[in-house]
């Protein structure tokens, strides 16, 4: 079967942050990194090679600069067979509505059985992507799915709800995102790292795609951003590094917020 | 294009909590903007009187679509039957509260309709004659204000952001529609369901909770934290990722899926503190994190942070607190 997997680069959460003097914004040093919730998507990928479809082929797919070729590699180093990667000056500045276009479009020339994305952007933080791309394919749609099964024409997928687990079957071809509980992601070994340039890679325009430069990036966005503000903090936060007395230390700060007698 | 839709679950025969308190912010917006407000809601079995009360709650009108197909709170029927609302209704936006159901079924209609589209809205504000929502970002460090160029906005606001008051008692027209729905959106089938209730504590009264995350390492990590859960006279709380995973039961995770908790002591364990896990702490009296990770967003919402490994921080603390009887 042909699964592809929907990738994002996006700033290391897991890096430094400060507060910016001069703008008051947080400010992220480091690099930019595969977002950590996609490795989820790409290990279900494997594993459903290495299980029920060994004929798998496995397609990353991204929307992003060019200097998100390295994330693309990353994915690839994880399992991935060949990638699709649109690059365009035209597409920055996409939102969640442009970018979900432009993968539609890649999507769509793919043929896939099985789409596969994370349950959510750590930069965007928002987990809507899998149903506008759904919607703009016309598939049917499983989201934050905490496992798949394989089945003939079909998935059944595990997924948590507000009032429990619900068990739902979706024909295939389906779009499905995973929650960051379904497996383990494996890290690759040295090997498949040096590998992975050599895969396939594909670097697409827009105009490529046939996608209207005017309906994504900065020009095609649905969503404007007038003004930025703080949000009020939880005021002062005290972080001690544990030398062996942090129980007692966070002890005597219960004992004098009277937390405990 | 005039007027705003709100999507109203249905939760257990009943709109859901959360869609009351949108509900009722709109209505505070339509008044602002001059636009009315009306109710949108996708189920099976309605009772009108019930729906009716929904103006109780601002909305002026409620369209009620009733049909099997969206019976099994799948989303995609849902994105169908708000196309066929919008088609009749041209509204001008969209609003629903956040749901696993309610964030697809408006990402499905934003991308039909090409319209724009915030999540995770925490304000809404009417600026020109507009909607002009608050948007958190970069780990609720900043508020971009974010508004829409598209004909139609579409916004899902964060759980618990908007709280529903009582309502004042009225009542509105129900007027019942017949969506028309694709193939595709009923090629997801609901096969089983079980019930979150079934098994487990329940955290909701404890005034100390100890909550496990993924860094607690597998399911048997979660016995340090029940034994200081019990030294404090607590209870036991959990991540998503690990109910997911199978090492705690549902009913203790705490979260947007799942429970809001305001104990009087929240002490997270190896939990790397997302979004949608604050949504349901962040009311807890006095927060407590340990991480080995100094960068973890946890520690921007907590009042004492430990970066520090929680099998060897935990099992101390339990010693003082039993020590201290
Ligand atoms: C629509 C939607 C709804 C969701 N609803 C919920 C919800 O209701 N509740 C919820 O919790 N999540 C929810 N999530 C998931 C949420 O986004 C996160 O994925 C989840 O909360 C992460 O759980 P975690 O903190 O246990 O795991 P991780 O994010 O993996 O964090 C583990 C942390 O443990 C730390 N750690 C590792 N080892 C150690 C050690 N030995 N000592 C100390 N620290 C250690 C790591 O540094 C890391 O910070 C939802 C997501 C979506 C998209
Ligand atoms: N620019 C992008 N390129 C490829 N996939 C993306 C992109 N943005 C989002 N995705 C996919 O959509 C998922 C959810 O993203 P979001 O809804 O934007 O938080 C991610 O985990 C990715 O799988």
């Amino acid at each position: 079967m042909r699964i592809a997997i929907c990738v994002k680069e996006v700033p290391d959460p897991t890096a430094e942050k400060r507060i910016d003097a001069g703008t008051n914004r947080l400010v992220r040093s480091g690099e930019n990194t595969l977002n950590p919730y996609d490795r989820h998507a790409i290990e279900a990928a494997v594993q459903i090679k290495e299980g029920p479809a060994p004929d798998t082929e496995i397609t990353v797919v991204t929307v992003g600069p060019e200097s998100a070729s390295r994330s693309v590699d990353r994915a690839l180093a994880q399992g991935g067979d060949q990638s699709v990667h649109i690059a365009d000056d035209a597409a920055a500045g996409s939102d969640l509505l442009g970018t979900a276009r432009i993968l539609a479009a890649a999507l769509k020339r793919g043929g896939y059985d099985l789409i596969l994305l994370g349950q959510q952007a750590a930069d965007s933080e928002s987990y809507v992507m899998a149903g506008m791309v759904a919607e703009l394919l016309e598939l049917p749609c499983v989201t934050q799915a905490a496992s798949i099964e394989l089945g003939d024409g079909a998935v059944t997928v595990k997924r948590q709800v507000e009032t429990g687990y619900d068990t739902v079957k979706a024909t295939t071809p389906c779009v499905v995102s995973v929650s960051d509980a379904i497996n383990d992601p494996r890290y690759p070994p040295l090997p498949a790292i040096m590998g992975a340039k050599r895969k396939p890679h594909e670097v697409l325009s827009l105009a490529d795609l046939g996608v209207d430069a005017g309906a994504v990036g900065a020009a095609g966005a649905g969503t404007s951003v007038s003004g930025l503000s703080k949000p009020e903090g939880r005021g002062d936060t005290i972080v001690i590094e544990d030398d062996g007395s942090a129980a007692e230390q966070l002890v005597a700060f219960l004992i004098e917020k009277k937390v405990v007698a | 294009m005039a007027g705003i839709a709100v999507l109203c679950e249905v939760q257990g025969g009943e709109i859901a909590k959360g869609s009351l308190g949108v509900l009722e912010e709109a209505a505070r917006l339509g008044a602002a903007l001059g636009e009315p407000v009306e109710a949108i809601v996708c189920g099976s079995g309605l009772d009108d009187a019930a729906m009716g009360a929904l103006g109780g709650f601002g909305a002026s009108k409620v369209r009620v679509a009733d049909d099997a197909a969206l019976a099994s709170g799948i989303a995609q029927p849902v994105v169908d039957a708000c196309a066929s609302a919008q088609e009749s209704g041209q509204y001008r936006y969209w609003l629903a509260g956040a749901s696993i159901m309610a964030a697809d079924a408006m990402a499905g209609l934003a991308a039909r309709l090409g319209a724009g589209i915030v999540i995770d809205a925490v304000e809404l504000h009417a600026e020109g004659g507009a909607l002009v929502t608050r948007r958190s970002g970069l780990g609720d460090s900043v508020l971009a204000h974010c508004g829409f160029t598209t004909p139609v906005g579409v916004v899902v606001t964060r759980s618990n952001a908007f709280a529903a008051t009582e309502g004042t008692g009225g009542s509105a027209p129900v007027e019942r529609f017949s969506p028309s729905f694709k193939a595709y959106s009923q090629a997801v089938q609901l096969v089983g369901h079980e019930d979150a209730e079934d098994s487990g504590p329940d955290i909701g009264a404890a005034e100390v909770l100890v909550a496990g995350g993924r860094g607690l390492g597998d399911a048997a990590g979660f016995g340090p934290i029940e034994e200081c859960a019990a030294a404090f006279g607590g209870a036991v709380a959990a991540t998503r990722a690990v109910v997911d995973a199978g090492w705690y039961p549902y009913s203790a995770q705490v979260g947007q899926t799942g429970k809001t908790v305001t104990p009087k002591l929240y002490i997270a364990c190896g939990i790397s503190g997302a979004i949608q896990h604050k949504v349901g702490m962040q009311g807890s009296g006095t927060i407590v994190a340990i991480n080995k990770d100094k960068n973890a967003p946890i520690f921007d919402y907590a009042d004492f942070g430990i970066v520090g490994d929680v099998t060897t921080v935990v099992p101390k603390l339990t010693e003082l607190i039993k020590a201290r009887g």
